[in-house]
């Protein structure tokens, strides 16, 4: 099982309800976010492109933060979802540095924070994460890649995509429909 | 002129709009124990050669601020933590990938084994020194029979605790600035060359400061030799790479790099020792004091800046 996400930067009109589902679900602390909406501008005037992007932890295949974890906290859990253990965390901030997507924060309580794709609180239940499952545009995609009859299987076949700085090498799992 | 501009809604505590989640306390941390690893080498290696009567500062003396320094490290560290009362989690598992885990157990073992040192040591800073109780005297014993192993020991872990220093920062892809495998080599003889430094201050003795100073200019000369390999290795690279040198070759850290730690912290005491060593009589502390400012700031300086470097997308 792999899990993964496709968001489709041709239907995404950035208004954000992806990260308040986010930040309701999950009791995220206010003025921090684990889903955020980013606007690229490229071009030259009159000719300028728009691509918005909501992006989050790409639950990396070769996750730097998973091999910088000094106590095993940051960890492959199921469907190479990757996940923080609180109660092992000592919120040293490797992780945080070792992220090239700078997807994690410091959780006020003190351990590091972060996109669990809602494994436990929704996608075990059967249901999708939050942030997809409140898109009103319906631009994102949830599912197994081992799957092909999956949603983000289905759409990855039939659209072409890309994935956040490859360059990096982490494999990421979060793609990006252009 | 094609542009790009990207507008992130993200504005997370510590993270953005630049990454700051490691602040004086993990460049001080790194500089104690590039020093403290300095000072236990000299004095592993010297006692390894037989040569205690030459370098006595080297090999009794100077390792007594060891413990301080790490103690020290270990609080700037403890200070640094943001779920501080799950620490010891570091001592439930070894994870070899992460050089963090690799940092605490070799503190586990550096640690003791320097306070191991300056028990046997104790009698020169208090001749007066009693145990009190039989079973220490007999610990004493112990170790000082079995002082040469416990030499060797002390000489590999503190190589261990000088290079990983640096490859602690080397180990990020994501900050393209502490990407280089040279970092390791770096902050191990810029530790050395403190530790060297720190020896030089404390010693009374005019032979074994110049041969201290012999040793400093040797490894400044060896981190002056990394620093430009650094910076080829950076031009030679990636576009993200060429960015990274570029905070210090026009950037926001060029002054404070070239001045205070090449010019100040490297070239001038290194100008000085060769003055000593060329007979020139000078006042010994200048140079080695330079020597431990600049490697103060270098740390600062690298920590800051591999912060402000990043991959953009």
């Amino acid at each position: 099982m792999r899990y993964a996400m496709a968001v489709d930067t041709r239907k995404c009109v950035g208004c954000s309800d992806c990260v308040v589902a986010c930040q309701t679900e999950n009791n995220v602390p206010i003025g921090f976010c684990r889903d955020w909406v980013v606007e690229v501008t490229d071009g030259t005037y009159p000719n300028l492109e728009a691509e918005i992007r909501s992006e989050r932890c790409n639950h990396c295949d070769n996750s730097p933060c998973v091999r910088c974890c000094p106590t095993g906290a940051s960890h492959y859990a199921e469907g190479g979802v990757v996940l923080v253990t609180p109660e092992k965390c000592i919120g040293c901030g490797a992780c945080i540095a070792s992220c090239p997507y700078d997807a994690r924060y410091p959780h006020p309580d003190g351990y590091v924070d972060k996109c669990t794709f809602c494994l436990e609180n929704r996608v075990k239940k059967g249901l999708n994460p939050a942030c997809v499952s409140v898109c009103p545009t319906k631009c994102m995609y949830f599912g197994d890649l081992d799957d092909p009859n999956s949603p983000v299987s289905k759409i990855l076949k039939n659209r072409k995509y890309k994935t956040l700085i490859p360059e990096a090498g982490t494999n990421p799992q979060l793609y990006f429909l252009i | 002129m094609r542009e790009e501009i990207i507008v992130s809604g993200r504005m997370n505590h510590l993270i953005d709009p630049q990454l700051h989640i490691w602040n004086w306390q993990i460049p001080l941390y790194l500089f104690l124990g590039g020093l403290a690893a300095g000072i236990l080498f000299f004095a592993a290696l010297y006692s390894i050669l037989h040569k205690e009567k030459e370098f006595p500062t080297a090999v009794k003396l100077a390792p007594f601020i060891t413990p301080v320094l790490l103690a020290l490290g270990l609080l700037a560290l403890f200070i640094d933590l943001h779920h501080k009362l799950y620490f010891w989690r570091l001592y439930t598992t070894l994870r070899l990938q992460s050089p963090m885990s690799w940092g605490a157990w070799t503190l586990m073992i550096v640690t003791p084994l320097s306070l191991i040192w300056c028990a046997l040591n104790i009698k020169i800073l208090f001749p007066k020194w009693d145990w009190k109780y039989k079973w220490l005297y007999q610990l004493e014993a112990f170790f000082r029979k079995h002082q040469m192993p416990l030499a060797w020991m002390m000489l590999i872990s503190s190589l261990i605790l000088g290079v990983y220093t640096g490859i602690l920062l080397s180990a990020f892809n994501a900050r393209p600035l502490w990407n280089t495998s040279i970092l390791g080599p770096l902050f191990l003889t810029s530790g050395l060359s403190t530790g060297a430094a720190a020896i030089v201050l404390m010693s009374k003795n005019a032979a074994e400061r110049l041969t201290f100073a012999r040793i400093d200019l040797m490894l400044i000369g060896i981190e002056l030799f990394l620093i430009i390999h650094m910076f080829m290795g950076f031009l030679a690279s990636t576009q993200v790479h060429i960015d990274a040198a570029s905070l210090f070759l026009g950037g926001a850290y060029t002054v404070p790099f070239w001045l205070f730690v090449v010019t100040l912290g490297l070239a001038i005491p290194a100008l000085l020792e060769l003055l000593e060593i060329r007979k020139f009589h000078m006042p010994y502390f200048i140079a080695p004091v330079m020597v431990i400012i600049g490697g103060l700031i270098f740390r600062f300086i690298i920590v800051y800046a591999g912060q402000a470097s990043r991959w953009l997308y």
